[in-house]
């Protein structure tokens, strides 16, 4: 029978959902068991619609397992323009704040819900379908452990419905990039280590001698991930059936721990995994292979090396010891190095093939993630100075330089890897429109231009303003000021990040329409076709 | 095993190991005879479709 045991497991499931929503202690924590009874019953009952008792097709060994990637590259599109819309409407929430709507879509529900929405729902499904696409193409290995690869996908959409569901009502760890309770907390666990598993399994059983460097960074981010999650979310549920839970960790250490993990999420999830993807894909699509391969090496041990050591400098002229905040520092400035290296290596890959840049709106759009890869690798460790952090820190200039990176890098390289992959996934011949790339390529860059710029600006000044002292020595403005000053600033933060979510939609339409395998009547790229040459008569040469 | 013991193998012997093991890295990555091998490992995501 299709799907037997996975409807016995999970009517199981979904029955210790309902019990728990019976017995929890608290209202949140019943709520969100109910969400997850719902959840799992209505999988169950599609499980139950698909099932049939048909012998089983023999599964052809040899082939790639491209199934759950599929999925996933859709997931990764469906949550991108979910969680940039959540951005878009806390954008506005800030600049009109009668758009928070009580309970539940206030701003401190809803911030949560868009970081966790783009960085773990559109990131997290970006890495994981093209983790699974590239450790095949490059082990010429089918996936290890047969539907293990199911279990990882459905069991990280579930940990994503419950974090973003479990926002909404309320429930919070306030740990940042890390807000899910503890038993979102231990579910995510166990499909990581699935996800570990999963990726190892293929690596150990590959055909290619050698392991290319894709997924070097790829497994890094795995295994590095498996132990922030871990470590940063000690906790000690207050009951079995509540809500809430406190941290192992108190005052300065707990600073700490946060913050190792919060700024090596953003080096291994948001750096090391994506650098896994530019190095597969960006050879892939300019059809060479990278500029210098010994320089990813050096790339990739300089990068997990210096990495892990440069948290500290997110609590700058805090209680934390001078020392740790000086080592911090530090290690963000030596980042510099690795970080550029990097990008050089997979700018350079197109040399001798510059021409692409003009004819190939998608090489076009993995050049500018990795130009904006360089662009906030440099600003990040000049802002982890403290004298430029004691003007910066707590300014919106922080959050103009998390989405330059987050924006940029991140999802410019990730639209890349989805247009590349998505007709190759569905046998298409090629995408329903290169047009509308191009589309998108531009209202995205407008748009991330427009949002870092603004936020520039407005950061600079929000900083000036709280450290501006009168002759007397007295604050000349008061912290109501600065907001009040800022208003002009968000309104045109919110039109760049309607811009850049115009493009989301604009690809989302494309690959909807290249799944469904039309192809759209159009001019090719001005470039793309050399223009025909006269035929001369006589010309032995070209005879 | 306390604080301090832990910090001070950290800063001396445990930075010595970690640097010695970065050296030794980016050492085998440039030997020479790494290169003919480097630009064959380049090649294989062009190999595949």
């Amino acid at each position: 029978m299709k799907f037997g045991t996975e409807i016995v497991l999970l009517s199981l499931f979904a029955f210790a959902a309902l019990v728990a929503a019976g017995f929890g202690v608290d209202e949140p924590f019943r709520q969100h068991m109910c969400v997850l009874f719902f959840a799992v019953a209505g999988f169950t009952a599609i499980l139950l619609r698909n099932t049939d008792f048909k012998p089983a097709v023999p599964i052809d060994r040899a082939a790639y397992m491209d199934g759950p990637i599929r999925f996933g590259a859709v997931a990764t599109v469906i949550w991108g323009v979910v969680g940039m819309l959540v951005g878009v409407v806390i954008a506005l929430q800030l600049a009109y704040p009668d758009l928070n709507i009580e309970p539940w879509f206030n701003f401190g529900r809803l911030r949560p819900l868009h970081t966790s929405g783009v960085v773990f729902a559109f990131g997290g499904n970006a890495l994981l379908c093209t983790s699974l696409y590239v450790v095949q193409r490059t082990c010429r290995a089918r996936l290890f452990g047969g539907n293990l690869a199911w279990f990882v996908f459905w069991g990280y959409q579930l940990f994503i419905v419950m974090a973003a569901t479990g926002y909404l009502l309320g429930i919070t760890e306030s740990r940042e990039y890390a807000e899910p309770e503890w038993y979102v907390d231990l579910w995510l666990t166990i499909v990581w280590v699935a996800y570990l598993l999963l990726f190892l399994g293929t690596i150990l059983k590959r055909k290619e001698p050698h392991i290319y460097v894709a997924n070097w960074f790829y497994l890094s981010f795995i295994v590095t991930i498996a132990m922030l999650h871990v470590v940063n979310n000690l906790s000690m549920p207050v009951s079995l059936l509540g809500s809430k839970s406190y941290s192992a960790f108190s005052g300065v250490q707990d600073a700490l721990t946060q913050w190792w993990y919060g700024h090596n999420a953003v080096g291994f999830f948001l750096t090391a995994g994506f650098l896994g993807m530019m190095y597969y894909f960006v050879p892939k699509q300019a059809n060479r292979p990278v500029y210098s391969y010994r320089l990813s090496i050096i790339h990739f041990w300089a990068l997990i090396f210096l990495y892990i050591w440069a948290g500290p400098h997110h609590l700058h002229y805090t209680a934390l010891p001078d020392w740790a905040q000086t080592l911090g520092m530090v290690f963000s400035i030596m980042l510099w190095m690795p970080s550029w290296g990097g990008m050089i290596n997979g700018v350079m890959t197109l040399s001798g093939a510059w021409d692409k840049l003009r004819t190939d709106p998608i090489i076009r759009m993995m050049v500018m993630a990795i130009a904006f890869y360089g662009m906030s690798t440099f600003e990040g460790p000049m802002m982890a100075i403290k004298t430029v952090n004691s003007l910066s820190h707590y300014t919106d200039w922080t959050i103009g330089h998390v989405h330059s990176g987050a924006l940029g890098w991140v999802g410019m390289i990730s639209f890349g890897a989805i247009y590349f992959m998505v007709p190759k996934l569905w046998n298409r011949e090629r995408l329903y429109s290169l047009r509308l790339v191009n589309w998108h390529f531009w209202l995205a860059t407008l748009g991330i231009v427009v949002y870092a710029a603004v936020m520039w600006v407005s950061g600079v000044m929000q900083g000036l303003m709280w450290r501006e002292y009168d002759e007397q020595g007295f604050l000349v403005y008061s912290f109501a000021e600065t907001v009040a000053a800022m208003h002009p600033y968000y309104i045109m933060r919110a039109i760049g990040g309607a811009m850049y979510l115009s493009g989301a939609l604009i690809m989302a339409w494309n690959i909807a329409m290249t799944i469904f395998g039309y192809q759209r009547e159009e001019d090719p790229m001005p470039g793309s076709i050399p223009a025909l040459q006269r035929a001369r008569s006589g010309a032995g040469k070209w005879a | 095993m306390d604080y301090n013991l832990m910090r001070e193998f950290a800063d001396s012997w445990g930075l010595l190991a970690m640097a010695l093991f970065f050296v030794g890295c980016v050492a085998f990555a440039l030997r020479p005879v790494g290169r003919g091998q480097a630009d064959e490992a380049a090649r294989i995501p062009l190999k595949d479709d």
